[in-house]
């Protein structure tokens, strides 16, 4: 690896020294970008080396899943540049999961998630979390070997090309510093097991909605196998489902919970940017319509259009902040900034249809006024 | 002198205590002030200028970050082994990543970059490498790998410190991507 650097005439001539700290500069930058490496978090144990040391499963030759682990999948699942995931959950005997705050569950030590990423047919990685006796979670990757017969632990500053996706671009294996990036974004670790995830109200227009696996899991049956407790009975009666004023809205604010909810809330670092786009359930407003809606963007980002002043146009969905980053993969401007290297189309058109309906009904709005 | 006694006494006994209070309230700034000195922050966020004895960092605009007025518009050509550049001012660098700028550090209400960032933003952000700790890639050559080991009491101390220097009003350009 060339390690040097050009330096402009009148710099030439000067001390030996400054060139060499320049110089070393560079050279850690490179560094930096080639490596992409992770500072170092704080453990509670070391990850098992591989992914059939973690229990997954009951015989790792037929690749046949631990009977007691329970599948699961959320209404609004997380974008993976189109990878197909298969999520289990396993409790400790006899515990059961509080969710006497429904935002933000608490789940008992021991508890244990798996989330198998594939992409055409070929898993390529499968992600787990385990909470430890200090009540910390335990992040790991595990990397599947290309005939799907093995699964090693990735190290912590992850796994780049771990498959190929259009474009030029591929799947990256995310280091531990970026997966605490999202999951310790606000009060719960666990992002895609809560009460609007698993409620039995579905999104029947969910974007890349996914038939819950057998059993079935919900909030009604995680209640009734004693799995949870705490939860507030009213959620039961009247399954939680987000307030919006067409089914359209209601997908797109699904989409933006489950895609961007986890940074973007009112209970995390970011909280002071003012964007909430998490749906709390006990919530009696809508902070992600209230949040966005002719709201100003307040910095724009790094190759944004000038013309974005406003996070949400009404009518303008190509010069409306938010489509303009959700549209990019140019790093300095993408969103979500970490963990997808390809524009998920489906949802950019959910999102321009959204904005078009926030156009027209304020276009309604405004002749109701006039008496027209 | 004897009604006295009692007020100087207790003057005798405040005054230190206020004293080491006030010290206790600077030291965090005082130590900060000295990571920076010795963790090389001046190297790239203060623009360097031509001195009487060479290169040196032009403390007038200390941790303002690439001049608003030095105007880059492309990633520097240099054929291998060469692996990028940098301008004079120590400022702008050019590599694989495409052209980074130093940001401005200063508390400038509308040109500095820290102007949105908490405590814990800016510890996250050493830590992760990713902007306000959750957000883009901060690029090279920016050192992050080695100021996220410093305790969160340097990076608080850090962070205090930058939020008390004169402020000075520089937009530092956005970064520019490397070529196709």
């Amino acid at each position: 690896m060339a390690k040097v650097i050009a330096i402009a005439e009148r710099v030439r001539s000067s001390r030996r020294h400054r060139s060499i700290v320049v110089g070393a500069m560079l050279v850690l930058g490179f560094g930096v970008l080639t490596s992409v490496s992770a500072v170092p978090q704080p453990a509670t144990d070391n990850p098992p080396p591989t992914l059939q040391d973690t229990g997954l499963y009951a015989d790792f030759d037929t690749l046949q899943v631990n009977p007691g682990h329970l599948a699961f999948a959320p209404q609004y699942p997380l974008w993976s540049d189109g990878a197909t995931k298969r999520r289990w959950i396993s409790l400790p005997a006899g515990a059961a999961i509080d969710g006497s705050d429904p935002d933000a569950w608490v789940f008992p030590i021991g508890t244990r998630f798996w989330k198998e990423f594939s992409f055409n047919g070929q898993k390529v990685e499968t992600r787990y979390l385990e909470r430890k006796a200090d009540g910390q979670w335990l992040y790991a990757a595990y990397a599947w070997n290309a005939d799907g017969r093995e699964a090693q632990l990735v190290p912590a500053k992850g796994k780049r090309g771990a498959y190929p996706l259009a474009g030029g671009r591929s799947h990256t294996i995310p280091g531990v510093t970026d997966c605490k990036a999202c999951h310790q974004g606000g009060l719960s670790e666990v992002l895609g097991f809560s009460t609007l995830q698993l409620s039995p109200e579905r999104d029947p227009r969910a974007v890349h909605a996914e038939l819950r696996p057998e059993p079935g899991i919900d909030l009604r049956a995680l209640v009734d196998r004693g799995l949870l407790v705490g939860l507030p009975q009213n959620l039961l009666d009247d399954p939680p489902r987000i307030m919006a004023a067409t089914a359209t809205e209601r997908a797109a604010l699904g989409y933006m919970h489950g895609n961007c909810g986890h940074c973007h809330n009112d209970r995390g670092s970011l909280q002071n940017i003012g964007l909430v786009l998490r749906q709390d359930v006990g919530s009696a407003d809508q902070p992600a319509v209230a949040s966005t809606v002719g709201q100003p963007v307040k910095k724009p980002a790094p190759g944004q259009s000038p013309d974005a002043v406003l996070r949400v146009e009404p009518g303008h969905a190509d010069r409306s902040g938010l489509t303009q980053r959700v549209s990019s993969r140019y790093p300095a401007l993408q969103m979500p900034p970490l963990g997808t290297e390809l524009v998920d189309d489906e949802a950019v058109a959910l999102l321009y249809r959204w904005i078009a309906e926030k156009g027209a009904s304020a276009q309604q709005a405004h002749l109701d006024r006039e008496g027209r | 002198m004897r009604r006295a006694l009692p007020l100087m006494s207790m003057i005798a006994l405040l005054v230190p205590g206020a004293v080491l209070a006030q010290d206790a309230a600077g030291a965090p700034v005082k130590r900060g002030e000295y990571l920076v000195s010795i963790a090389g922050c001046h190297d790239c966020h203060t623009p360097w200028m031509m001195g009487s004895a060479g290169p040196e960092p032009d403390m007038k605009r200390a941790l303002s970050g690439h001049p608003q007025d030095l105007t880059i518009t492309a990633p520097a050509s240099v054929s291998p082994p060469w692996s990028g550049a940098m301008t004079p001012t120590s400022t702008g660098w050019s590599g694989p990543w495409g052209v980074s700028f130093s940001a401005n550090l200063t508390p400038d209400p509308e040109t500095g970059v820290l102007r949105d960032f908490t405590e814990q933003q800016f510890i996250q952000t050493m830590r992760t490498g990713r902007h306000q700790g959750q957000g883009r890639q901060i690029l090279p050559p920016m050192p992050w790998p080695a100021y996220g080991k410093m305790t969160d009491d340097d990076l608080k101390a850090v962070f205090a410190y930058l939020r008390q220097v004169p402020p000075v009003k520089n937009k530092v350009p956005d970064p520019l991507p490397p070529k196709p």
